[in-house]
């Protein structure tokens, strides 16, 4: 048996509204193992933000079950949950900090909580610092820290409990590209160095590349797809993953460059095959011209991943032999039909091994 | 009169003004902050809602406070007589002053409590803290500028009801200005007061403004 951490079984989350019942979450299920680093990625809207809170309890499910470390959690008195919450930290896209308390004040502040004497809790908060990286900072208050140094003290503050899981809700949704990198960048190393489970929610694949391991894509408050971050991505199964990974191309093509062309492949380059000069070659050996509709690179957990869209030739024959060619080359590809959006069509054959 | 009996009278009225400025405030603060904080905290979006206890509770704060003082004070007369011995004098004052003022020192806490960012309480709840635990250190500590404030607004709104207990013998400096001002004709006594006061007032509005500030780590 898996070593689950936390586990929701048919959560389903209802508001009552002026305009009547609104469904947030529709039977969720949910598994996520230990040591994870299980990403929650939708839209706005898409309920991933009441999802996260449901684990935690913040938000108490209209039905279904929520398990911690094999503990069911819902209808528990306050004063057993609130036991079971120290070892869930969370941390959030505004940081939520206490703003009349300085950095250690505020790391101190859940070890007070749990009655940790104050000597020790000091003692804790000070080697975390050193571990955000901010030992100088120790009396500084949030006004005077910037978005990052904030979210730091905020992920010591997360460690302070000694946590079996930390959610992170839009931990860097807030802060700026480069900020935001250093932050994954920590969370990663705490991951792997400690061991403690994260739940990221986000609504942005770049997030979900640099930090997760899982990811769950949800949309219109049910999970439409999870799996491994690599599988996930390179084989996405439904239209609303596939929304996410290719970001913006709605903006970018009109209706008509997306349908009216022919012959059109979606490759995906992994870590064996993204830094060969693929399409280049192609024309060279088989002196036949390919058109380029959409590219990128990405780094998923630090394994180059590319895809690409591209329209091959006219000529039947000449389209055979660019197809072959790619055989031989081992880049996975599939043939997009004629009328439909590039990333809104069913994989059929997708992932079988190609062989040379 | 002489300058020694008027310096001595003004030094006694004001004596009893601060005398039930101080213990007014005080004794309000004791009744109205926990009814501050039980608003907050069983108001809809509180850490622990109970609609009822709500509702009741705001109905008698609004109804007390929409009762003018001077009025309020002579109702409660014949009661404070049978519970402390007299109706008049600085110590029936101050027990009118406290009931007529808790409800509104209720309300500003309440006022104050809400500026606490709700996302800082739902981040303690994450971490496991009990509702008492929220109270104490997040939602009174995050207030403190803003409580600070109300308490400098609440204690010049006592001096001032304490001064129009004057109007039936409630002791202090505004008892001063109706006696010797209005009932005697001695206007200039009148006028000594009333500087007095705002006097008072300038140094509580300031004092109350500074220390706020000084216990607001948002700003420095």
């Amino acid at each position: 048996m898996s070593d689950c951490i936390i586990s929701l079984q048919g959560v389903t989350k209802e508001f009552g509204t002026k305009g009547g019942k609104v469904v947030a979450l529709r039977d969720i299920n949910l598994d996520i193992e230990r040591g994870d680093s299980f990403g929650i990625i939708g839209l706005s809207g898409a309920g991933k933000s009441t999802l996260v809170r449901t684990i935690n309890l913040l938000e108490q499910p209209t039905e279904g079950k929520v398990l911690f470390d094999g503990n069911v959690l819902t209808g528990l008195r306050s004063r057993d949950l609130n036991l079971h919450r120290r070892k869930i930290s969370m941390i959030f896209q505004q940081f939520n900090l206490l703003m009349q308390r300085d950095a250690i004040g505020n790391i101190c502040f859940p070890m007070e909580i749990a009655g940790v004497p104050k000597a020790e809790a000091r003692a804790r908060a000070e080697e975390l610092l050193k571990v955000v990286d901010l030992e100088d900072r120790a009396h500084s208050f949030p006004s005077q820290l910037s978005g990052g140094q904030k979210q730091r003290v905020a992920i010591a503050r997360a460690l302070a409990s000694d946590p079996e899981v930390i959610l992170c809700d839009e931990a860097t949704s807030a802060l700026d590209p480069k900020t935001t990198r250093s932050i994954l960048k920590l969370l990663r190393q705490i991951n792997e160095e400690r061991g403690i489970t994260l739940v990221v929610i986000t609504h942005e694949m770049g997030v979900i590349k640099q930090l997760c391991n899982k990811v769950a894509v949800i949309e219109n408050g049910e999970i439409v797809e999870q799996g491994d971050v690599d599988e996930v991505f390179t084989k996405p199964k439904t239209r609303a993953a596939r929304k996410l990974f290719f970001p913006d191309s709605e903006d970018r093509e009109t209706a008509e460059t997306r349908t009216a062309t022919k012959n059109r492949l979606r490759l995906v380059f992994n870590e064996k095959t993204a830094y060969k000069p693929i399409i280049s070659n192609m024309i060279l050996e088989t002196g036949e011209p390919v058109n380029l509709l959409y590219a990128n690179l990405d780094a998923l957990l630090d394994e180059q991943i590319g895809q690409m869209v591209i329209c091959l030739s006219d000529n039947k024959e000449a389209a055979e032999r660019q197809k072959a060619y790619l055989i031989k080359e081992g880049v996975d590809f599939t043939e997009i039909p004629e009328d439909s959006d590039y990333y809104d069509y069913p994989l059929h054959g997708f992932g079988e091994e190609v062989t040379e | 009169m002489d300058t020694g009996t008027l310096v001595s009278l003004l030094g006694e009225g004001l004596l009893q003004t601060l005398y039930m400025t101080v213990l007014g405030t005080l004794m309000s603060y004791v009744i109205g902050l926990p009814i501050g904080v039980s608003l907050i905290v069983t108001g809809p979006n509180g850490i622990r809602p109970v609609a009822i206890y709500n509702k009741v509770m705001g109905f008698i704060v609004n109804v007390i406070r929409s009762v003018p003082f001077l009025i309020l004070m002579i109702a409660l007369m014949p009661y404070i007589r049978k519970v402390i011995g007299t109706g008049i004098g600085t110590s029936a004052t101050t027990a009118a002053l406290v009931v007529a003022a808790a409800p509104f020192v209720a309300r500003l806490v309440e006022q104050s409590l809400l500026e606490v960012d709700p996302g800082v309480i739902e981040a303690a709840q994450a971490m496991g803290a009990g509702n008492f635990q929220i109270i104490r250190k997040v939602l009174l500590l995050e207030a403190r500028p803003s409580l600070l404030n109300g308490a400098a607004v609440a204690t010049i709104n006592i001096l001032g009801y304490s001064a129009m207990a004057g109007i039936v013998g409630g002791g202090g400096l505004g008892d001063l200005a109706i006696r010797y001002g209005l009932y005697r004709f001695q206007p200039s006594i009148m006028w000594i007061t009333i500087i007095v006061l705002v006097i008072l007032v300038q140094i509580l509005q300031e004092a109350g403004i500074r220390l706020a500030a000084r216990m607001d780590n948002r700003i420095n």
